[in-house]
This record gives structure tokens, sequence and C-alpha cells, in this order.
């Protein structure tokens, strides 16, 4: 489903070329649980962008769903990156002016869909999740616990192809963590893939393929 | 994205700031209110001049010796040197065109007025009985100059209000002598006060038959002819029947000037209109003022909501919803202080018009609807800058962990 040749990623840092991706090769399959792991500045972070369609490879393809993504326009690729794509961030990245409900919204908002398509779909999966009493409440009004899980029902909300979860527990404590990355995992066991970047190796390690970043080369691809 | 949710972001995220939505609302509505008030002063101007014409007479024609080449001029006024001259004569063959209700020749010149032993110098005006009609004069005693031949240098004279009691103190003039030059005129009437009216104070004005001017003064030319039509309607085909009269009379050239009403006060018209054009320019500047402000804050705003802009990306927004969002703030922005200003103009303006009930002070349409229209071209045109620079934020970036 995911496909990479031979991805590099060059930054001009300073006049100096730094090699955050070198030639790197990835398949990940349909309805994987895949964790990629590695301390910082090993490339992880590029490759969540890359793989995210944030950021474009300096050379090599990414084939997602069977089309090269790399040769879309940015217009293009904001529309895969709407539809097939679902991202779950650290700081859970909530627009805080806008309650639990209307942030869930945001995508099928900007995809154009129905006001009543959009709030039936939207009450689904905060039900789902357990905070449908939360709906009307400011990101503020909420726990730690309870942003992660507004931002995996946004990342939801469009059906996509994959998550993608970068450090999805890091700011929150182990209890709470433990109950989002739960929730995560079992959203795999229903067929979601699932790419859990972390540098964290026991929540890494809770994932069925491994994938090491260092120093811009893949181990375990 | 929905129209309605591109409006209802672009709301909720104006909320979200409210006292930098009010800073930028304040300044466009300043613009477009600077626009209204100063525009409704040159319509007021316009149209208070306009008023002083018609209290004129809207059917007056005004024929004076000499050809002017431009309309409404000080040149034709001043310029009495023709091959023929303007006669008593030409003005009496004027009456017989239809449609003329009065036609009263005039000479004017500067002169000494005296009585018993006091002088004054004053304007002396040689007419005939009608220019009470054209001038709308009334007496306050005794009477006007008699209707009778104007070829007949009769020594009457009626006097302005003022003249009247400096010469005369609190005693009755009528009956009395003055002296012009070196004649002496029976006073037979005095004008009831009335003040300025076309530039020359009336109650200064001594009033003599025309033939008499024209003998004491050694004129051989009339100054003007004012006629007084039946009607507005009559104006033209008199008036081209006057220039055929006239052309006729003095040897087929046309060396008469005929000016109207309307011809003298469309040209003041133009200019008064060009006068508020001019205001609304000087205010359009507020506007790129307030332009400019609303870019900055604008540009703020985009620094501000980096990670906000980077998180719609993620979401899939594309770089053109994202300047579609930062447009439709611009947008929604000037909307509500081009409505707000245009409401404080229009309530400047009726203050105006409170203060000074003369100049009726109200702002064009084209204002109005022009300073709404200037006040969002603004808006789109200042937040181009800072839309595109959020649409070509990286992502990638925005997003980066704190």
């Amino acid at each position: 489903m995911i496909t990479l040749r031979d991805v590099s990623r060059t930054f001009v840092l300073g006049g100096e070329s730094v090699h955050a991706l070198r030639g790197v090769n990835l398949h990940i399959e349909r309805g994987e649980y895949i964790s990629i792991m590695g301390p910082s500045g090993s490339g992880k972070s590029t490759m969540l962008n890359i793989l995210g369609l944030l950021d474009r490879p300096s050379s090599g393809t990414y084939e997602l769903d069977g089309q090269d993504v790399t040769a879309l326009t940015d217009e293009e690729q904001s529309r895969v990156r709407r539809e097939k794509i679902g991202f779950v961030f650290q700081f859970f990245h909530l627009v805080p002016r806008l309650s639990a409900a209307e942030n869930v919204e945001l995508p099928l908002v900007l995809a154009g869909a129905h006001p009543g398509e959009r709030r039936e779909k939207v009450m689904r999966l905060l039900t789902e999740f357990g905070i449908a009493k939360r709906a009307r409440h400011r990101p503020d009004q909420l726990s730690g616990g309870e942003r992660q899980r507004v931002a995996i029902a946004r990342a939801m909300i469009m059906e996509p192809a994959a998550i993608l979860a970068d450090e999805p527990t890091g700011n929150l404590d182990q209890h709470t963590g433990g109950e989002v990355i739960h929730l995560l995992e079992e959203l795999n066991a229903r067929g979601m893939t699932l790419v859990l970047i972390t540098h964290d190796a026991v929540l890494g390690g809770r994932a069925r393929r491994h994938i090491r970043t260092l120093d811009g080369r893949v181990e375990g691809g | 994205m929905l129209t309605p949710d591109i409006a209802h972001f672009a709301w909720r995220s104006l909320e979200g700031a409210r006292t930098r939505s009010l800073l930028m609302v304040l300044a466009t509505s300043i613009g477009v209110a600077a626009v209204v008030v100063l525009t409704s002063l040159g319509e007021g101007a316009r149209r208070y001049v306009r008023n002083e014409f018609e209290s004129l007479g809207t059917n007056l024609i005004i024929i004076l010796p000499g050809r002017a080449e431009t309309v409404g001029g000080g040149a034709a006024l001043a310029s009495g040197r023709t091959a023929h001259d303007l006669t008593i004569e030409d003005a009496m063959a004027l009456r017989r065109i239809r449609g003329i209700e009065h036609v009263a020749p005039l000479n004017l010149v500067e002169g000494e007025v005296s009585a018993r032993g006091r002088r004054r110098d004053v304007p002396i005006s040689g007419s005939s009985s009608e220019i009470q009609h054209i001038w709308g004069l009334s007496t306050a005693s005794g009477k006007f100059l008699p209707p009778q031949d104007p070829r007949n240098a009769a020594p009457h004279c009626v006097l302005g209000s003022k003249v009247a009691r400096e010469l005369f103190g609190t005693e009755s003039p009528l009956g009395q002598y003055v002296r012009l030059g070196d004649r002496r005129f029976r006073v037979i009437g005095v004008l009831a006060p009335k003040g300025e009216f076309v530039g020359v104070n009336m109650d200064d004005m001594v009033i003599i038959p025309v033939a008499s001017a024209q003998v004491l003064f050694n004129l051989s030319s009339l100054l003007r002819v004012g006629v007084m039509t039946r009607s507005r309607e009559d104006v033209p085909p008199v008036k081209a029947e006057i220039a055929r009269l006239l052309r006729e009379r003095h040897g087929g050239e046309d060396d008469v000037t005929i000016l109207t009403e309307d011809a003298i006060s469309s040209a003041f018209d133009r200019i008064l209109v060009a006068l508020t054009f001019a205001l609304g320019g000087i205010a359009a500047v507020s506007m790129a003022v307030a332009g400019i402000l609303i870019m900055n804050v604008m540009l703020i705003a985009v620094a501000q909501r980096t990670s906000e802009i980077g998180l719609l990306k993620a979401l899939g927004a594309s770089p053109r919803q994202i300047r579609f969002l930062f447009f439709a703030e611009a947008v929604l922005l000037s909307a509500v202080g081009g409505v707000l200003g245009s409401v404080v103009g229009q309530a400047g303006s009726f203050v105006i018009r409170r203060l000074f009930p003369a100049v009726p002070a109200f702002a064009p349409l084209w204002a109005v609807s022009g300073g709404l229209a200037l006040a969002i071209a603004t808006g789109v045109a200042f937040s181009v800058v800072p839309a595109r620079r959020a649409a070509a934020l990286d992502p990638a970036l925005a997003l980066a962990r704190r």
C-alpha cells in the first residue's frame, strides 16, 4: 500500500548539505502495524513528513495506494493527504477556538461535505470513542487523553488509508497514554494501517514490525 | 469547501482575535466615513450653488454685447467693444418675440450721488420698469420707475433703502431731489431692503431710466439686456429667436453673447462635481492607510497562526483554500468596516445638515457605493501578500515540535 523506492531527502543548512534520508526503500502492506523508531536527528521526522505528503523527497518515488504521489501538484497532494492520511500529533494540534466536534469535523469541512452528513459522522465517531458528552467543549476544557481522542477521531473521520501517529503518547501520562495506544491498536485490529513514529523502544516494540532509522538509513525495512 | 463554511470559519477566527479585528474594522470604517462625509460636503456645496442660481429665476436670459468663446466666463462680462453696440432699440425689438414676458435694458456705472451736501459713491443702474420683475424688487414707499418708452431720459430715480437712509436720514426722500453728475433727479420711490443679489448690494443702488444713464455717462451701448420668458420651456426657442433677431439687426454678425441660467449654473456644477471627486480622492488616501494597517495586522496573524495553518494543511487544506480563508477574513472585516463607516458617514452628513441648513450635504450614491467597494477592494488587495505567505508555509516546519 505504501512503497518508498530509493527515497532521499537532502536539506541545505548554512551552505552545507544534510542528508536526512539516504536511499530509503520501504514497503508497508494494508492493515499493517509498524513502528518507526530512532533517536532524534536520525531521519525519523523527515520520514513522517514524506509519508504524510508534508514534504517531497529530493529523489526517489513514493507510491501510495497504487498511485505515484511524488509527481502530483501541491493541490493534488492536498487532496490525497485529506482523503488517505490521518495524522495524530504529540501536541494534539487541535484548533483552540473550535469545539471538539468542530475540530473533528474540520477535514469534512475542507472536503466540502454537507452539514447534515458531517454532523452524523462526527457524532458517530465521538460516541464510539466515548467522548460524545464532550462534543461541545473546547480543547482547553478537555483532559490530555480526551484531546488525543478528539485528534484521533479527526484523523479517522475521512476513513483514511493509513494513520501516521507521531509520538501520540509523548505528552500524556502512562495510564492515559496506554488508553490512547489501545484505541489506535483497536483501529488497526479493524484493518486500519497504523504507522507509529516514536523514540520510545517499549512503545515501538508493541508494533508487529519495527523499523529503525539511523543516520538517514533504514534498518528492518 | 462550501462558501458558508469558509465564511463561518473566517468569522470564528476573527472572533478569536477580537482586538485585532476591531482595530481593522475601525481603520476601514474611518476611511469609508471620510469618503462619505467629504463627498457629502462637496455635493452640499454643489446643491447650494445650484439653489442660489435657481433663485435668480430659471427662465432668465442675459444678453451681453460681444462674442464670448467660452460660456459663463468673466471675459464675456468684461468685453464691451464690438462692431455693433447693443442698443436700447435692440432691447425694444426683442419685445416682439413670442414667449418673452419682460425685457429690461441695463447699464451699470459706479458714480456719485449727492443730496443736501452728503455724497455717496454707489452703483447706478440705468434700466426700465421691467427690471423690477427680473430682479424681484419691491418698493418700501413711493413707486418704481413707471412703464414708458425707454428712450425717454426722464429725470427721476428710485433709491436703495440704505442710500436713502444715508442721504435723507429719517425724513422721507419722496419728491426730493438728488444730484447725479450734473443733473438733478426727483426721487419717486425707495426700495425695500433686499441685500446682496447677483454680487451687487441692492440697498446701495440708485436706479434711473436707461436713457438718462446713457446721457449722463455718455454711453452708446448697453451693459446687458435681461430677458424673462413666460416659462422655463420657453427659454431655448426664445434664445434662438433672440440670436436670429439680433444677427439680422447687426448686419448678419453674431456679435452678442446670450447666457441662460442653465449654462451658468451647469458651468459651476461641473466645477463642483470635480471638487467633490477631488475630496473623495483625498478621503480615499485614508483608505490606503487602512489597507496598509490591514496588511500589517494580517501578517502578524499569519505569524501567530503558523501552527494552525500547518495543521490545516496536514488535514488536507490546499494552498488555494488557505488563501481563500485569509481573503474571506479580509473581505468580512472590510465589509463590516465599510458598512459601519458608511453609517457613521451618513450620521456625519446629517449633523452637517443640521448645523448648516443652507448646505444640503447629502453624500452622492456613487460615493457611498464607491467607498464600500473601495473598502472591500482594499481589504482584498492588502491581504494578497499575507494570504500568499500563509499558503506558502511549509507544513512540516509549521507543525514542528515546540
